[in-house]
């Protein structure tokens, strides 16, 4: 008898198209600043952020299972680190950037500590309690501008990069580098073992539990490694915005409605479903006039809809019907039996 | 000393504001496992729907509760049998976008319609009366007569949940769905009844809130968040406990802004916070969450 040999594969023809297109475009998005006016570099950079944001919720929510109506508590502790190292410690604001991350990650400790003793929708207030917290402390620190808020002193800007276009460029390509990591870092988590303990925590986490994975203690790093990754957007939205103040950097609207409706709407549980919710989100804002909380209410209805009646979202949708994948995240067990008598096994 | 007397009976007396915002939380939560994240807005919504009645009829906020309880109560029924009737089930993700989505949509449908000014509902004279409760330390009418109504609307949950056929048929349904529905009980109806009356509650809390203080649209998330703070300090599924989480949250906020107004939300979360780090389970629980 001669063992059958198995091996996992991930890609198939859809993902395959789906690599080579992602590589054109994020060539066409480098060379940006060559082919793209100032309005246009930063709706692109705006969009990398709420593509950025919107993976790393829907890797908490979609995937962990972990529903955070508190995100924004991370992007303004991650304004509030970069404004605070860069007035107080003279660090170079893109330094800074980097700096947030792990501090984001540490503050994430104590913060899961509390508020995983809550479940379900209770956890998604908590997390809300957690963030207003952050506001209300934000707004006792004085230094850093208190309830009013505070610009990014000019000199620090100017250090970055010695005339306006430039450092225009550079927080342009700042933001689809760090954008372009965060997608990078996901894809290669959803690939490793872990990710497939998160995939199957996604799909039934009772049962996953039963197959002996770690659930509580995977949940824990998610939500560690999503606020490293939402301090550093943070501090980079802000570095691009100049000007941070508690309500600004801690909204609810801004920061977590529009990056739930986005993942939501795209297709919560798949990587491609927020870049596809993104691109749908500002699709609607560019050709909509400017309405204001009419837009909102309509994003809100269509986010209802979407839960109701398709919960899986647009790419939800697709992947189903199709069987698509645009990234290499499947698993076909693929059985290569090899026979070295006849009669064997085929 | 009289002076932190006076702050801690103003606590007291605001924390059966909170207790009445807990209560409908409680309530739905108790009865099918819902959490409303609209249910702050809903608040709003209520004050707004008083404001309506008393312009257009030109009656006083308090008889407006004539209107705006059965009003909202019709709202919550029809939301319930609806739209949020769909949403449950054992999966964790439609209740709780559905209802963020429902707190969007009103916050904003609010803001279109009313627009962001700051209201307020007037009640006349009884707003500034006040009486001497001894040396030193006095008491509003308004906010006495608030904590009273909070205590009897609790007490008239606790009522309602075991002593009468539409509590049994509450407790049955959370109890087990599927029994409860094999003992006839249509569900799809028990859970709306349940809305309704959570409604009705939030309409009276929503009246009270607009006498009180100023309300615009934005405000609904905090007061789900001090409602959703009581409801975990008290305990899950203790009605009497939310009252005593409210009062809990009520001095800890009104001790707070004694010491520096800049405390006062900070200090009731905080508070929240400690006790969740010590004793998850709240006070007073009863239910598993």
């Amino acid at each position: 008898m001669s063992p059958i040999k198995i091996r996992v594969e991930h890609a198939t023809v859809s993902s395959r198209i789906g690599v080579a297109i992602i590589a054109v475009v994020l060539v066409v998005l480098a060379l940006a600043p060559f082919w793209g006016d100032r309005q246009m570099l930063r709706l692109l950079a705006e969009i990398f952020t709420f593509v950025a944001l919107a993976s790393l919720w829907n890797l908490l929510a979609g995937y962990a299972g972990l529903v955070s109506v508190g995100q924004q508590a991370f992007v303004g502790l991650g304004g509030y680190l970069l404004f605070a190292l860069v007035i107080l410690a003279g660090v170079h604001p893109i330094a800074a950037i980097l700096i947030a991350g792990p501090i984001g990650a540490l503050v994430a400790v104590p913060v899961a500590a509390l508020i995983f003793r809550l479940r379900g929708a209770y956890f998604a207030i908590g997390t809300w309690v957690v963030a207003e917290v952050f506001r209300l402390l934000a707004s006792q620190i004085s230094v850093l501008g208190g309830g009013s808020g505070i610009s990014l002193p000019a000199a620090m800007v100017i250090s970055m990069a010695p005339t306006r276009q430039l450092r225009e460029f550079e927080i342009y390509w700042l933001a689809l580098a760090l954008t372009v990591a965060v997608l990078g870092a996901i894809v290669a988590l959803l690939r490793s073992r872990h990710g497939l303990a998160l995939t199957a925590i996604r799909d039934n986490e009772m049962a996953a539990q039963s197959c002996g994975i770690g659930v509580a203690r995977i949940k824990f790093i998610v939500y560690v490694l999503t606020a490293f990754g939402t301090a550093m957007i943070g501090a980079l939205i802000f570095l691009q915005k100049l000007r941070i103040s508690p309500d600004t950097a801690f909204s609810v609207n801004d920061w977590t409605a529009f990056v739930i409706f986005i993942t939501v709407i795209g297709g919560i549980g798949r990587v491609e479903g927020p870049i596809i919710g993104t691109i749908i989100f500002f699709v609607m804002r560019q050709t909509l006039a400017d309405l204001g909380s009419l837009y909102l209410l309509m994003m809100g209805a269509v986010a209802i809809v979407v839960m109701l009646w398709a919960p899986q979202g647009l790419w939800g949708l697709i992947a189903q019907r199709f069987g698509w994948q645009a990234l290499p995240l499947q698993r076909h067990l693929v059985l290569a039996a090899k026979t070295e008598e006849p009669g064997g096994i085929p | 000393m009289t002076a932190w007397l006076n702050v801690i009976l103003q606590g007291v007396l605001i924390g059966g504001l909170y207790a009445m915002f807990a209560a409908g939380l409680s309530l739905i939560f108790g009865v099918m496992r819902l959490v409303n994240i609209a249910h702050g807005d809903l608040i709003v919504l209520a004050a707004y729907v008083a404001l309506m009645v008393t312009e257009t009829l030109g009656i006083g906020p308090l008889t407006s509760l004539l209107l705006v309880v059965p009003a909202m109560a019709i709202i919550g029924y029809a939301l319930q049998r609806l739209l949020l009737n769909r949403t449950l089930g054992d999966d964790l993700l439609p209740p709780l976008l559905v209802t963020f989505g429902l707190s969007i949509i009103i916050q904003n449908g609010l803001l279109e319609f009313f627009t962001a000014d700051s209201r307020k509902l007037q009640a006349g004279a009884i707003e500034i009366q006040t009486f001497q409760v001894m040396q030193g330390v006095w008491v509003g009418l308004l906010p006495l007569i608030q904590f009273i109504v909070a205590v009897a609307v609790i007490a008239g949950l606790q009522l309602l949940f075991y002593r009468s056929a539409l509590g049994r048929a509450f407790r049955a349904t959370s109890d087990d769905q599927a029994v409860a529905q094999l003992m006839g009980l249509d569900t799809r109806h028990v859970f709306a009844m349940a809305m309704a009356l959570s409604l009705a509650v939030i309409a009276i809390a929503g009246v009270f809130l607009a006498v009180r203080t100023n309300f615009d649209p934005a405000i609904g998330p905090a007061r789900l968040i001090f409602g959703f703070e009581a409801v975990i300090i008290g305990g899950l599924g203790s009605m009497w406990g939310t009252l005593v989480g409210g009062i809990i949250l009520g001095v800890s906020q009104a001790i707070g802004a004694q010491i520096d107004p800049g405390w006062q939300l900070l200090a009731g979360h905080i508070v929240f916070l400690a006790i969740l780090a010590v004793r998850p389970q709240g006070l007073f629980p009863k239910v598993s969450g």
